[in-house]
């Protein structure tokens, strides 16, 4: 294992990158002297400084907290909602390869109606009906996702279903829920591996989208996108806020994004130098 | 062969069309509680006849299919309902809305297809080891800076910079055509940089793939210059995969725009759903969200037929 990551400095780099910010997030209480709640009025929209070391909003509260309770809020909801979208999604995607047949047809004429929406607009339309918080932010970019995984696994999982080695396994008699679980699901982790890393990345975009125009996380919840809209009202006097908000979300997309593309060169050299 | 190309294609836009108004239409079914109540919500006088009037004028108090059929007719003869607070017709509604949205991703568009070949066709031949690596993490961070900061950071910097410059707000192009442009530039700059980063990377492989083929081989055994067959012979055959992109592309910006609006103030189609949504006008939000994406539905049909003409193979599968 060590000598892998040692040959694939990139996949080492940005696995390290995720890392940091995952355990930045998961100990934030320990790392951070002090609460993302805490407000000191006397000393408001502070500079970088010794106390505060990303300084402090217009309420007071210190920035660095902040941000990492902020990972937590835009890790936690994009997780869930990843996730939540693999599970389903990729579970559809799968047995439609598996099956084929109407139960292909009419489950893929369905995810090319949800895929007609834009992503944002899609997400939007569900905070409208379930009302804006954190968890609906979660539920909108798993409807939202569950698609793009369903698209994503059939595909691959179609190949694999005409093999010669599922063939074979049919041919001795071994159930669906065999093959599925021992022969199409192990063939199938790199792809899910690359492609979660790679909509992560893209769904702390729309989790902080969401929350920046008011539709995800709502105050006081430290959330990184809310920090850039409460921090935009106060720009020309203290500018910090919005910026270090805007690095975070940055990094914590780039780093997944970094991930998604070195984990599928590692995994998958034949598409090495390919972008799509 | 094309016109069954033409007609198969037809049938998918009808029915994804089809099938997006009947999401669009069940949202509002699919509030939790009663909708109605909700929409009413901090209203003091509310009255079991005034919630039942309500209900009668969406009519909610049919069953679903008239509901839906009463709806969509509607749809189609360009009547949206009206704005519950407002009592204007949804469609004066966006109508109102719909310019400087239109504006902003249609010149988005531009600028970031447009400046993505040129960027794309470097990147391709100047594909060097320190440079693709440079090349590679400035286009991953192109896509991940989201666009709404890049715009504050933006405004924050005017603002430092030229104090007189005003970036926020719309005007009509044509009441005050430079100040409506002027105003333009930082929020399509924003909207249009992941876009130019995603298709860079796009034109870069498609070219460096196109680059390879034996027909460039040719082309340089007969002598041609290294800007003919850049230009002529391997990007004719990158843009395929390009123009998929575009249209795909399309919907991220139309998405993009809704943030992008309420980072400049720009008084566009999401700036009016979001106003919808905290008000709870479920009518204006489906109408806009439908009108949105039949848009975005319609750009594609056009990109896969534009798709057929520029490869005739296509059409022929």
């Amino acid at each position: 294992m060590r000598r892998f990551v040692a040959k694939n400095r990139l996949l080492s780099f940005a696995l390290g990158f995720v890392a940091l910010q995952v355990l930045l997030a998961v100990a934030a209480p320990l790392v951070s002297p002090h609460s993302p709640f805490a407000q000191v009025m006397a000393q408001r929209m502070q500079g970088p400084n010794l106390l505060n070391w990303l300084g402090t909003d217009q309420l007071g509260r210190d920035v660095f907290a902040r941000i990492l309770y902020g990972y937590r809020t835009s890790l936690l909801t994009c997780v869930t909602a990843v996730g939540l979208a693999l599970v389903v999604g990729g579970t559809l995607g799968m047995l439609a390869a598996y099956y084929r047949g109407w139960f292909d047809r009419i489950l893929m004429r369905f995810m090319d109606v949800l895929f007609a929406f834009p992503i944002l607009l899609l997400a939007i339309g569900v905070i409208a009906v379930l009302g804006p918080n954190m968890w609906s932010a979660a539920i909108a970019i798993a409807i939202v996702y569950t698609p793009i995984f369903a698209r994503l696994l059939r595909g691959p999982a179609l190949v694999i279903c005409e093999s010669e080695y599922v063939m074979g396994a049919k041919a001795i008699g071994a159930s669906d829920a065999r093959i599925i679980f021992a022969h199409l699901l192990p063939n199938l982790a790199s792809v899910v591996l690359v492609q979660t890393s790679l909509l992560l990345s893209a769904a702390i975009l729309v989790e902080a989208s969401l929350s920046f125009l008011g539709l995800g996380a709502q105050p006081p919840v430290p959330s990184l996108g809310l920090m850039l809209s409460e921090g935009r009202n106060f720009l020309m006097l203290s500018p910090w806020p919005a910026i270090f908000a805007g690095f975070a979300i940055l990094f914590l997309s780039f780093g997944f994004n970094l991930l998604g593309d070195a984990l599928r060169d590692t995994l998958d050299p034949r598409l090495r130098g390919q972008d799509q | 062969m094309r016109t069954r190309f033409l007609f198969s294609r037809l049938a998918d836009l009808a029915f994804v069309l089809f099938g997006v108004s009947i999401i669009v239409f069940l949202m509002i079914r699919l509030v939790p509680g009663d909708a109605v109540a909700i929409m009413l919500g901090a209203n003091t006088d509310i009255t079991p006849e005034r919630v039942a009037e309500l209900r009668g004028r969406l009519g909610l108090d049919l069953p679903f299919y008239v509901q839906y059929f009463n709806w969509i007719g509607g749809v189609l003869q360009g009547d949206f309902g009206t704005s519950i607070w407002t009592g204007r017709p949804v469609a004066q509604e966006i109508g109102a809305h719909i310019w400087p949205t239109l504006q902003l991703t249609l010149l988005s568009v531009a600028v970031g297809a447009g400046l993505s070949i040129p960027i794309g066709c470097f990147m391709a031949q100047a594909r060097g080891r320190g440079i693709e690596v440079a090349v590679r993490v400035g286009a991953i961070a192109g896509l991940t800076i989201p666009s709404f900061w890049l715009g504050i950071v933006s405004i924050f910097l005017l603002a430092k910079l030229l104090p007189g410059v005003s970036a926020l707000g719309y005007v009509p192009f044509t009441q005050d055509p430079l100040g409506n442009l002027q105003r333009m530039i930082l929020p399509v700059i924003a909207l249009s940089l992941p876009m130019l980063a995603n298709l860079s990377r796009l034109v870069r492989s498609a070219m460096l793939d196109a680059l390879s083929q034996d027909y460039i081989r040719t082309a340089k055994a007969k002598g041609a210059s290294q800007r003919l067959i850049v230009y002529k012979h391997a990007l004719r055959n990158a843009l395929i995969p390009f123009i998929t992109s575009v249209g795909v592309m399309t919907g991220y910006l139309l998405g993009g725009a809704i943030v992008v609006e309420q980072v400049f103030a720009i008084p566009g189609l999401g700036r009016l759903v979001l106003g919808a949504i905290a008000e709870r006008n479920y009518p204006l939000v489906q109408a806009t969200i439908l009108v949105m994406t039949s848009a975005f539905v319609i750009v594609n049909f056009l990109v896969d037929l534009l798709y057929a003409v520029i490869d005739p193979r296509v059409a022929q599968k």
